[in-house]
């Protein structure tokens, strides 16, 4: 091959082919499609929260998508139905993750609706889930005088007493980890959605 | 028929026919081998000749020695040819050397991260106080870092270096491939410090804000002034085949990085779906041609033989070009993507054992009778090693796509796994052992401890292998579980922990190999080591080199 315009046309035909079929295509197809009635637009600290869930990076364990009934016991598991385009309308950047070092979370609020669950949980995992291998997040607490706490009306985490700090001391939330908690009690999907339409 | 099996049917055949057009389009002698077309490496009367920088003079000697066959006599390789290559070689050598500095920095950072990332998943109290320790954080940094900073580094600087040398001509334009050297790492570097404070675009290969990513593509433009420059002023007719997939594989990292990263156009499933398309793109069509390109200049050159059957490797440049683009859809297996769309990504990552094939067959009837250099040559074995896996893990890659190992392998280690045989077994060993090659030419200095170079080697192959034996069975064994609904989710959590253990232990062998490999970086370029010859004198460095016929 002795022509330098052939080879960078040739390369730029194939990606094209390739953004058409992964970009573009998909785009046409999901432009138009409505927001399931069941489904709410985040609240601005539930958005708060996700940003959390971001920027520390859940999404390398966590997946948000359960899977058709055939294709894994998703379901069988609690995790909810399968997922379809419409849920993810208000997703910015998706978060619908390939790893699943943990559960899927898309429903996890409909499974654990507990906050002070998630809080402890956030704080020390092996305190809740024995086994776990979730990193604790103690940057995302902060661990004050009890009398001090009560003082500024701040509302410590209620931890099982072997996990717990010293002696006349508390675990409170950060701002972060109250709004991180708001996010993952917003994460349910469980309201119904229209199967896709018959084909003809 | 409905319009998604209308989609998957026209894009699969549009690939085809643009296939089929390109390769006619280039079949000039496309059934008649073309021996000069692959000897456009060497200089005249060069074939025969063995290659490698990185061994001692001696230690050349007795590989050239091993290479002889008889009724095939060495002939003096054209002066004039080898000192045009030695000028093609000084111009390029200060961006080179700039490029490869900062791909050894980013190595050793990058997998320090990466260790620290494995032990924190079977040790989870460990180091959670600072936030940017954190798993999320620390293994992104990981990620950001060998992939943009020492793979990317590392492939734009051999790519400048290599190009000269094929085109027979100088660097053109060197001075805006250092500005972009300097703005590529400025983003790395502010991209990883964005990465650690939290700051980050969210999704998996595309951590990079968008701000800072903006340096990195404005960095990559003018790297692509300065090859397009080089390649309209080349003195060569012929165009080798590693000039055609690096030069297609720069412009496709530009383009994907620029489209992927358009802030504020894409969303939702579809943001997903391009997220994919990006994500395995880096692999396919940036590291994996840069890295095949590679193989085709420098295995040939170090064994003095051109490579067996040069039209195998247009096949292989356009069935490569046109099913690679669009596999990335596999990793949404069962997610709320259309289903055409995986279908689609299925096929064309079975169709991937074209291209793989065809190069594994070249570079098979290439080395056949001269396998046994290896012994002498240290780079040969590092280019070796690489090849074979790319076999290895384009394969696992081809086998794995397909529907029913997918739905266990998704979600698991496995994949992570794959993605090191591919990306470390096969690309990462590549450019160390083009490294090897490089570097006595960019610094004219020889390697300091040629010793190193093996410990590094065993160090690195030693510790992928255990790293990818043992996360692939455990990744596996998590996926069964996983699906089987009667065994409770903590199951596939709990049995992966021995092979998490192993992971860190093969990852402990690859990071000591590249404190070895980055430490006699050093010594070298700080001129340590046994004093050779007379080497830091000009003329006699010219002298040498044309001892060594290059």
């Amino acid at each position: 091959m002795d022509n330098e315009v052939k080879l960078v046309s040739g390369a730029m035909v194939a990606l094209a082919v390739a953004t058409a079929a992964l970009v573009v295509m998909p785009y046409m197809e999901v432009r138009d499609i409505q927001p399931p009635p069941g489904l709410k637009p985040y609240t601005s600290a539930e958005l708060r929260g996700r940003g959390v869930y971001i920027a520390n990076g859940c999404v390398y364990c966590h997946s948000q998508q359960p899977r058709d009934r055939n294709f894994g016991p998703d379901f069988e598991r609690g995790w909810g139905r399968a997922s379809v385009p419409g849920d993810y309308i208000y997703d910015k950047p998706h978060l619908l993750g390939s790893m699943r070092t943990g559960p899927d979370l898309f429903n996890i609020a409909s499974r654990q609706p507990s906050k002070d669950w998630h809080l402890g949980h956030l704080y020390q995992p092996r305190a809740y889930v024995p086994g776990s291998i979730m990193p604790s997040y103690p940057f995302l607490f902060t661990v004050k005088d009890a009398k001090e706490a009560e003082k500024e009306g701040e509302q410590p985490v209620s931890l099982p007493p072997a996990y717990g700090p010293n002696v006349g001391q508390v675990v409170v939330p950060t701002p972060e980890a109250l709004d991180l908690v708001k996010y993952l009690l917003a994460l349910n999907h469980t309201y119904p959605v229209l199967p896709s339409a018959p084909k003809p | 028929m409905d319009s998604a099996i209308l989609s998957l049917l026209g894009a699969f055949l549009l690939s085809i026919i643009g296939l089929f057009v390109f390769i006619w389009s280039s079949r000039k002698g496309l059934l008649v081998e073309n021996p000069k077309a692959a000897s456009v490496i060497f200089a005249r009367g060069e074939v025969g000749r063995v290659d490698d920088p990185a061994l001692a003079d001696a230690a050349q000697d007795s590989m050239q020695a091993a290479a002889l066959e008889p009724g095939h006599p060495l002939h003096l390789a054209d002066a004039t040819e080898l000192q045009d290559r030695i000028a093609s070689d000084q111009s390029s050598a200060f961006p080179v050397f700039m490029f490869i500095a900062f791909a050894c920095f980013w190595l050793l950072l990058g997998s320090l991260a990466g260790l620290t990332s494995s032990i924190k998943l079977h040790q989870p109290d460990w180091l959670t106080d600072q936030a940017w320790l954190t798993f999320g954080r620390i293994r992104t940094v990981h990620l950001t870092a060998v992939l943009y900073g020492w793979i990317s580094n590392a492939a734009l600087g051999m790519m400048l270096w290599l190009l000269p040398r094929l085109l027979r001509t100088h660097l053109h334009g060197a001075i805006w491939a250092m500005l972009g050297g300097a703005l590529i790492n400025m983003g790395i570097a502010a991209a990883i410090g964005a990465i650690s404070s939290g700051w980050t675009d969210g999704m998996e290969y595309l951590e990079i804000p968008w701000q800072i990513a903006i340096l990195i593509f404005a960095g990559f433009v003018l790297v692509i002034l300065s090859v397009l420059y080089t390649l309209v002023n080349r003195k060569v007719e012929h165009l080798y085949v590693s000039v055609w997939y690096m030069v297609a594989a720069l412009l496709w990292i530009s383009l994907l990085f620029l489209v992927a990263k358009l802030p504020g156009v894409h969303t939702g499933v579809q943001q997903a779906t391009t997220n994919w398309w990006y994500g395995h793109n880096v692999l396919g069509l940036w590291f994996t041609p840069v890295s095949v390109g590679a193989i085709y200049y420098f295995l040939p050159k170090i064994i003095g033989r051109p490579v067996r059957s040069y039209n195998l490797s247009i096949l292989g440049f356009w069935t490569l070009a046109f099913f690679y683009g669009q596999v990335g859809g596999h990793h949404l297996i069962g997610g709320p993507v259309p289903g055409w769309l995986t279908t689609l990504s299925i096929v064309q990552s079975v169709m991937m054992v074209i291209p793989v094939v065809a190069f594994s067959i070249n570079m098979g009837g290439t080395l056949k009778g001269r396998m046994h250099l290896a012994r002498y040559s240290p780079t040969l074995r590092f280019m070796m090693f690489g090849g074979l896996m790319y076999f290895a893990s384009s394969l696992q890659g081809s086998i794995e796509a397909l529907r029913s190992v997918n739905q266990v392998a998704h979600f698991t280690h496995f994949t992570v796994a794959h993605a090191h045989l591919g990306a470390y077994a096969f690309v990462t060993m590549v450019l160390f052992g083009a490294i090897y090659f490089m570097m006595p030419r960019v610094l004219n200095w020889e390697w300091p401890y040629p010793k190193l170079i093996t410990l590094h080697f065993w160090l690195s192959a030693i510790g992928i292998a255990i790293y990818f034996i043992g996360l692939s069975a455990g990744g596996w064994l998590q996926g069964v579980a996983m699906l089987d609904a009667a065994r409770p989710f903590m199951d596939s959590v709990t049995l992966t922990l021995p092979y998490l253990k192993w992971r860190t232990a093969g990852g402990s062998l690859m990071v000591l190999g590249h404190i070895v490999f980055v430490g006699h970086f050093l010594a070298m370029a700080l001129r340590f080591g046994p004093t050779r010859t007379g080497a830091a004198l000009f003329w006699q460095n010219n002298k040498r080199e044309l001892a060594h016929g290059q």
